[in-house]
């Protein structure tokens, strides 16, 4: 599956997308952020207040408890400011 | 059916031109523009550099546009979104709206904004004229607050 990252959060975990393969239990986006904050210091730097963190799956906003099946590109991202 | 039309561009937007093309000639007795500018921020700023997801940035504009028409009656809407750096004095955002009667077009252009500003990918940040990069924009509450008054009941 695939991950990307944008703004402050691609910055914190140093690389804009990521392959990851998930394991299993991991069924929502809210699982996921959970694990991808264990992944690395910097995972964790960028994810440490999930609550803030928008997700988009296929390029359309979703909450955190989407679930994941089907998935193939998932962003995270801070807040929008654009405008 | 409304005619919307979303982009976003890396380059400059000329307002003239797409004031003009965004003016269904003879149906449209209203065109409401918006243009959204970059500030220089007291004289501290000298570009905002403007993030976006590119395939998303069109797309989520384009589902606001197309919100927008099925809630009012619109001619037509369109809305340009820069990416990139920008200057101060330069434009950002472009949204122009048109209707047979002013009403529809005003309303219809502060909704497109309002949904604009929390739900398209965009993402700004600073770079100050003294030569550090500065913090990202953060997203204000009261964008939420702008958004949310247009739940429907």
């Amino acid at each position: 599956m695939k991950i990307v990252y944008f703004a402050w959060i691609r910055e914190r975990i140093g690389v804009a997308e990521e392959e990851v393969v998930l394991p299993a239990g991991v069924l929502t986006v809210g699982d996921l952020l959970r694990y991808l904050k264990t992944q690395s210091d910097n995972h964790a730097a960028a994810l440490q207040a999930p609550e803030v963190v928008r997700v988009a799956i296929d390029q359309e906003h979703v909450d955190h408890a989407q679930p994941l099946e089907g998935a193939k590109e998932i962003a995270i991202f801070p807040p929008m400011t654009g405008g | 059916m409304a005619k919307f039309s979303a982009a976003v561009t890396g380059s400059r937007i000329d307002i003239a031109e797409e004031t003009r093309l965004a003016t269904p000639a003879g149906e449209a007795g209203a065109v409401v523009t918006f243009l959204g500018f970059c500030r220089d921020e007291g004289g501290r700023l000298a570009e905002l550099e403007l993030e976006h997801y590119p395939g998303m940035a069109e797309r989520e504009i384009a589902r606001i546009l197309q919100e927008a028409t099925e809630r009012w009656s619109l001619l037509s809407a369109r809305c340009l979104h820069r990416y990139g750096r920008v200057r101060p004095g330069e434009e950002i955002v472009f949204l122009a709206c048109a209707s047979t009667h002013r009403q529809a077009a005003f309303e219809a252009a502060e909704f497109v904004m309002d949904f604009l500003k929390t739900r398209a990918p965009f993402w700004k940040r600073e770079h100050l004229i003294d030569g550090t990069v500065g913090d990202w924009v953060t997203a204000k509450d009261t964008d939420d607050h702008s958004a949310s008054r247009w739940h429907k009941l």
